[in-house]
């Protein structure tokens, strides 16, 4: 038996990390957040070089043909430095479902694309998660009509669409009829939009069904769960150093038994997640019957957990984690971002339990 | 990743179970009396190799080479079929390693087998009334006169005290010395003349634990484990592996499969509980938690059983988290079944004994016995963060 990452996926943990350190640090992220930057294409073209979209990609469609477990290692290094790039959708939803119902011709057009950073692949799944009035995509005919809101990794070339009765289809970002905006939320990290559909032309997944959506649901819960482990991770070493540091009543505030208390809940709280995020990884590449509940359940703890995490750390940094300037908001607002997407902790605490037949 | 035992394990996993379901009978309650049937079955489960497993047959152990697989598999099959895994109490999980750890050969003999059998049954008799958290600031003094140790002083929160046969003691022998200096581990009998004890009635209205009064005890110079003066290091010796047993996240899961059963047969208001979106959401809310910790304890197994694997983190927060969150599961069913759950002793409606309540307010007790939770946030900060340490009388 082994519990954890392999040699392999640590170093492709460390190599992702070392260059977001390097590409992805504050002031890039505060250039993205403020400008209004569609997609920040230095960091995509780093990232594809690195192999990241091409991670769950096999190898016969130019892939790498990895596995969950080391998106969730990726999703975690993402989130620790809070890159603005598309990645839930894009690396791991979009795969997923064309790996389980898309054909032959369909894995051969779209695949290579999405592994060479040459289409980024958003996901409009949200109306599975909790349908908004009005939202909800119908599809008849190859044709799409509706509205889906909340799509995630919404800068896109193209969008997993998810109809109302377990379909999915791949519609095109410029197809005629589909009309795009952008909705504006409190994490600037990440753009989401809503898409309305005119009877657009789509091409239709043919092996999908509700289980087919229930897996890539399950893929990007995980992800934005490994998100949130990494950003919060992120806020707990800040609040570290930040401790040890700061000076009051002459000490280091980190020598303050109320700080170190805050700290220690801190991490008390987080590490167990982590052995959660590699059993949910590895789970889902086995395809393991576990897979859906543990995923239900990591996404919920993570989101409450996450919370716990972004207040706290934001308190042992006094009245500066509140400024703009040391950007610890941005991380704050990603775990918020990260809690309430694809299912809330209290929607997925009821899915949880649908899942081992304990409610209807 | 791998989480495959192999097809070694996979056998032995189908042999304990089978043996589980042949000698049912045999087994005594779990938890129960140290009495005859209690130990026939814990004579079985020693020469078969499920209890005191790794240690060495001269010591009246099991004899088997170490395999924490294994050790694992055995935790987990008894708890799932809720069969007692053996005697346990603090000689065996705490006095035993520490004897083969650092004791003399002769008292290893001595000790470990009437120990492992259930004949002599220990007490730990560390926390004093001054001395809790800062226990090394202990005062109960022995003094060296002719060929015998002579004890003054008081215990407290001594657990089993009044059942114990054998006491293991941290006493102070070097008053000049600094304090974590000054201490030795001594062994003796509980009928030795002097001893008084005292019994304390906890919150749960048993008597778990007493005060022990020692008036010019007299206990033979031999009877010290490891060196004088070094009483510290070997009790640390213990303490870990005490902390590393408080708060399983195994013994949770079985408590949480029994507050499943109880949500989904217990009604109000015709109403089934777990059909009640407000008890159910607190129930994953706990089954959430209890997942994540299952997969901490894998990934600290893990690293043992790998090197190169680090879970100093994981490994600390067990005790701290795992006591809150039993706690808190406890406290759900009591919430759930309303005044039902309040039952307690000879009440017609009391569920699982009164299992419910005891369990929620022995829970507290681990919280604080065992490191206090606050003091385990020391550890995490100081040792797991590298945060500044809490300054230390006389150190400043
Ligand atoms: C059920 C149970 C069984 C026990 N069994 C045994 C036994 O068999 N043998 C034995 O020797 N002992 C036993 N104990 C004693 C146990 O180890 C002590 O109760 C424990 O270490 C706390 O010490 P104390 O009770 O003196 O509390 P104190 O140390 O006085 O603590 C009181 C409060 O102050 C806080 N505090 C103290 N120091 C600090 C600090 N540095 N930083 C922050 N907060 C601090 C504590 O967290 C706590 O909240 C048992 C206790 C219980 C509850």
């Amino acid at each position: 038996m082994r519990f954890g990452l392999s040699p392999e996926q640590t170093l492709f943990r460390d190599s992702v990390g070392r260059y977001l350190r390097d590409h992805s640090a504050l002031d890039r992220v505060r250039r993205f957040a403020d400008r209004d930057e569609k997609r920040a294409t230095d960091l995509v073209a780093g990232l594809v070089e690195l192999g990241v979209p091409a991670l769950l990609v096999p190898e016969a469609h130019g892939g790498i043909g990895l596995t969950a477990l080391d998106a969730c290692v990726v999703a975690e290094a993402l989130g620790y430095r809070v890159a603005p790039v598309a990645f839930a959708a894009n690396a791991a939803m979009a795969p997923t479902a064309l790996l389980l119902a898309g054909s032959e011709a369909q894995k051969r057009d779209w695949l290579p694309s999405i592994a060479d950073g040459g289409m980024i692949v958003g996901a409009a799944l949200s109306e599975l998660c909790g349908a908004r009035l009005g939202a909800g995509v119908a599809a008849s005919g190859g044709r799409l009509r509706g509205k889906a809101l909340f799509v995630l990794d919404f800068e896109a070339d193209a969008y997993l669409v998810a109809d109302m009765d377990g379909g999915l289809h791949l519609a095109r970002a410029d197809a005629p009829g589909l009309s795009r905006a952008r909705l504006e939320t409190v994490d600037r990290t990440r753009p989401i939009g809503e898409l309305g559909f005119d009877n657009v032309a789509a091409e239709p997944l043919p092996g999908a069904s509700m289980d087919v959506c229930r897996q890539v649901l399950d893929i990007g819960r995980t992800m934005l769960a490994a998100d949130t482990l990494g950003a919060a991770q992120c806020m707990i070493d800040r609040a570290v150093v930040y401790a040890g540091q700061r000076e009051q009543f002459g000490r280091v505030i980190g020598s303050f038994q109320a700080v170190k208390h805050m700290c220690a809940e801190m991490a008390a709280h987080l590490e167990p997640t982590r052995a959660s995020v590699w059993y949910a990884g590895h789970a889902i590449a086995e395809g393991s019957d576990e897979a859906h509940l543990v995923a239900c359940h990591l996404k919920a703890l993570l989101g409450e957990v996450g919370r716990f995490v972004a207040k706290t750390a934001t308190e042992v940094h006094g009245g500066m984690g509140f400024t703009d300037l040391v950007g610890l908001h941005y991380w704050y607002k990603r775990i918020g971002f990260n809690r309430q997407m694809l299912g809330s902790p209290e929607r997925l605490r009821i899915e949880a339990a649908r899942a081992q037949g304990l409610a209807a | 990743m791998d989480l495959n035992d192999g097809p070694e394990y996979a056998a032995f996993r189908e042999e304990i179970r089978a043996f589980l379901v042949s000698r049912e009978a045999d087994a005594p309650a779990v938890r129960g009396p140290n009495d005859g049937k209690a130990r026939a079955w814990q004579r079985l489960l020693i020469e078969r190799g499920y209890a005191a497993r790794t240690i060495p047959r001269q010591y009246g152990g099991g004899g088997r080479e170490p395999d924490i697989l294994k050790s694992r598999i055995l935790a987990e099959e008894f708890a799932r079929a809720q069969v007692s895994p053996g005697l346990g109490g603090q000689g065996i999980s705490m006095l035993v390693p520490t004897l083969l750890d650092v004791g003399t050969e002769a008292q290893r003999m001595q000790f470990i087998p009437p120990t492992l059998s259930g004949e002599m049954v220990w007490c730990q008799g560390y926390s004093e009334p001054g001395a809790g958290s800062d226990l090394a600031s202990l005062r109960t003094s022995a003094v060296l006169d002719g060929d015998h140790w002579v004890i003054n002083g008081q215990k407290i929160w001594t657990s089993t005290a009044h059942v114990a046969d054998w006491m293991f003691c941290l006493v102070r022998t070097e008053p000049d010395a600094p304090k974590h200096r000054g201490i030795s581990f001594l062994l003796f009998r509980m009928d030795t003349p002097g001893i008084e004890v005292r019994p304390l009635i906890d919150m749960t209205m048993r008597r778990n634990f007493n005060e022990v009064f020692f008036t010019d005890v007299r206990v033979p110079k031999d009877q010290i484990v490891g060196k004088r003066g070094e009483g510290w290091k070997v009790a640390n010796v213990i303490l870990k592996n005490e902390r590393d047993s408080l708060g399983d996240p195994n013994q949770t899961l079985t408590r949480l499969n029994m507050l499943i059963d109880i949500m989904k047969s217990e009604t109000i208001d015709g109403r089934r509980l777990i059909d009640d979106p407000l008890w159910l959401d607190r129930l994953m809310r706990i089954q959430g938690r209890v997942m994540a910790m299952r997969h901490n304890d894998l990934r600290v197994l893990s690293s043992k059983l790998n090197e190169g694997q680090d879970s100093s983190l994981a490994r600390m927060i067990v005790k701290l988290q795992g006591t809150e969150l039993r706690h808190e599961l406890e406290a759900l069913a009591i919430d759930a079944m309303g005044e039902v759950g309040l039952a307690y002793g000879a009440n017609p409606y009391v569920r699982d004994n009164g299992g419910w309540q005891y369990w929620h307010m022995y829970y507290l007790g681990l919280i604080i016995g065992g490191g206090t939770s606050q003091i385990q946030k020391n550890i995490v900060a100081e040792r797991g963060l590298g945060m500044p340490r809490e300054p230390r009388a006389g150190e400043a």
